[in-house]
């Protein structure tokens, strides 16, 4: 952690809670009777209170997007790139919130959290969570927020299918949806490598059919074989080769099954690292979700009829090296929203970071995302 | 800022409130300008980063594309007008693109250099070498204009391809025309506009 904060950071942030009592309907047809919110907010609301802007995280992300909690941290909020002030995510213009979605891990209800109905830990039991159903919580943290219309809704990955909900599902509410990164709905390619981080998960026998927190154990080896086959897919082909290419950690094969590539000893770090601090109930959750984001299947799978309602203008933005969500799919979503006639503006950013572009500081990608925020006028 | 003197031509074209599709947008200016004047709505096409971002300063709704890839995203008959200006002659196919902006637009309109222009002919048939004229003003080995064309190929092309030309200007580097250009546009003619449909 630097000693002074950099002037284009938010700063020293707080997370903050809201608890909710009016039950929440979920798609999966239960009901969450309560539920917790953890959030962060950046910025001033304005007195008229239109230029606040949501922003939605990703699979593994969280409420932290920006600033730092204490001067002890190592690293800021996982989107401190394109948070701060004079950042595309104006601090100085907008009222940023982000909160932690329900099933995380981070504070919001989830399954680390007591249900109330027994008091013990939800663990498996916890409901599986949606999109749609994660946007219809959102809009209830807004409405406490007395925030009646998102100047924008935000997301790259999972987080830029939570904004193409909110236009959908919210057509009022948002002025702009940016989405970036993002696919309408996976794959089968996509949804396979989401059943084997799973398959990883349950496999270990440390999981204990999701009840591992009675047994005083996590189903690390499950978690970190799931986070490495993440991030393989989160890079390009290109980006590992520059990265780490066939760079040998100690200079000579040992003919053993120890780590020996660098990009091994990459892995193993990240997925050790994350097996500390994500939850695997959580993680598998959230695959789910991304699996079962269809929103075009509502409407006779035709996405642009899915659109019509919504009244947004639309930024897309799309990686060229992103196999994960190519750029390919960005434009099934350009596609759908020119057949309705959209307000839309799409950037394809060639870039060779693969799916992680969208976290890095790629200035053209920059570049268009401020300019367009910049559209927006709110002070 | 006053608009580039072809945009100027061709905005006099367009009806008020129609839709309007431009491919190879550039920095957006004739949207842009129809969008505040002719309450036009529509979209630009452009493949150029550093473009994309001025498109979006001027809040211009722009996709990032290469033409060359087609225009298979847009549906038949969505828009009134299509627009290409100082594109067609950079274009793979240029008669393939001529017929999709007819499929996907009522009228269609380009703007190509006039490769017929006298002092073309002059530069290639006496000097034999390339022309290089303020309208082409690239080096024949690092240039993007790939089809060049004259007044007389273009229609032809059309006539072939069943296209009807609706209105024609033939015009100078400013964009100025006169008599004889009018009376001799293929060899007086710098620059070519044309406003045409599809022949019924």
């Amino acid at each position: 952690m630097p000693d002074t904060l950099p002037p284009d950071s938010v700063g020293l942030v707080t997370p903050q809670s809201l608890h909710f009592d009016t039950p929440l309907q979920l798609d999966c047809g239960r009901t969450l009777p309560q539920y917790d919110f953890v959030y962060e907010t950046y910025g001033k609301l304005n007195p008229e209170h239109s230029n606040a802007v949501l922003i939605c995280h990703a699979l593994s992300g969280d409420h932290h997007a920006a600033g730092y909690h204490s001067m002890a941290d190592r690293k800021p909020g996982w989107w401190e790139t394109c948070i701060g002030p004079g950042k595309p995510i104006d601090t100085d213009r907008y009222f940023v919130v982000c909160p932690n979605n329900l099933g995380g891990c981070k504070g919001s209800t989830g399954p680390t959290s007591t249900n109330p109905a027994n008091g013990k830990k939800y663990g498996p039991d916890f409901p599986i969570v949606t999109v749609k159903d994660w946007v219809r919580s959102q809009a209830t943290l807004a409405d406490a927020m007395g925030i009646e219309q998102w100047a924008a809704v935000i997301g790259g990955s999972l987080g830029g299918m939570q904004s193409i909900q909110w236009a959908i599902d919210y057509p009022d509410r948002v002025r702009h949806a940016v989405v970036i990164a993002a696919a309408p709905r996976l794959s089968a390619q996509n949804i396979a490598f989401n059943e084997l981080a799973r398959q990883a998960i349950m496999s270990d026998p440390d999981f204990h059919a999701g009840q591992y927190y009675d047994h005083g154990v996590i189903p690390r080896r499950g978690l970190m074989l799931a986070r490495m086959l993440g991030h393989i897919t989160y890079l390009s082909d290109d980006v590992m080769r520059s990265k780490f290419g066939r760079e040998l950690r100690e200079g000579k094969l040992n003919f053993g099954f120890d780590v020996e590539f660098q990009v091994e000893s990459y892995l193993r770090y990240q997925g050790l690292s994350f097996v500390e601090h994500f939850d695997a109930n959580t993680y598998l959750l959230m695959t789910k979700a991304l699996d079962y984001f269809d929103p075009a299947s509502e409407f006779d799978n035709d996405l642009a009829v899915a659109f019509r309602q919504a009244r947004a203008e639309f930024l897309v933005i799309s990686f060229t090296s992103d196999w994960r969500f190519s750029t390919a799919r960005s434009r099934e979503i350009v596609k759908a929203l020119l057949e309705g006639g959209k307000h839309i503006t799409y950037a394809k950013v060639s870039a060779d970071q693969g799916h992680d572009a969208f976290l890095l500081p790629i200035p053209y990608y920059l570049d268009v995302f401020s300019s367009y925020m910049k559209r927006e006028v709110t002070t | 800022m006053a608009l580039r003197a072809d945009l100027d031509i061709i905005s006099g074209w367009i009806t008020p409130g129609s839709r309007v599709l431009d491919l190879g947008c550039g920095d957006g200016a004739l949207l842009a300008y129809l969008q505040d004047n002719r309450r036009v709505t529509g979209y630009g096409l452009e493949i150029d980063d550093a473009n994309i971002v001025k498109c979006v300063q001027a809040g211009v709704n722009v996709i990032q594309t290469d033409l060359d890839a087609g225009l298979s995203d847009f549906q038949a008959d969505a828009f009134d007008y299509v627009v290409m200006t100082q594109t067609l002659q950079a274009i793979y196919y240029p008669h393939r693109l001529l017929n999709e902006m007819l499929r996907i637009g009522r009228e269609g309109i380009v703007t190509f250099p006039n490769f017929g222009h006298y002092q073309a002919r002059i530069q290639i048939g006496l000097g034999g070498h390339m022309p290089i004229s303020k309208s082409l003003p690239n080096e024949w080995y690092d240039t993007p204009n790939i089809h060049l064309c004259t007044v007389k190929d273009f229609e032809r092309l059309c006539q072939q391809q069943n296209i009807h030309i609706l209105q024609r200007n033939v015009v100078d580097h400013a964009h100025k025309t006169s008599l004889g250009m009018r009376l001799l546009p293929n060899l007086l003619g710098e620059i070519a506009l044309y406003r045409f449909e599809r022949k019924r």
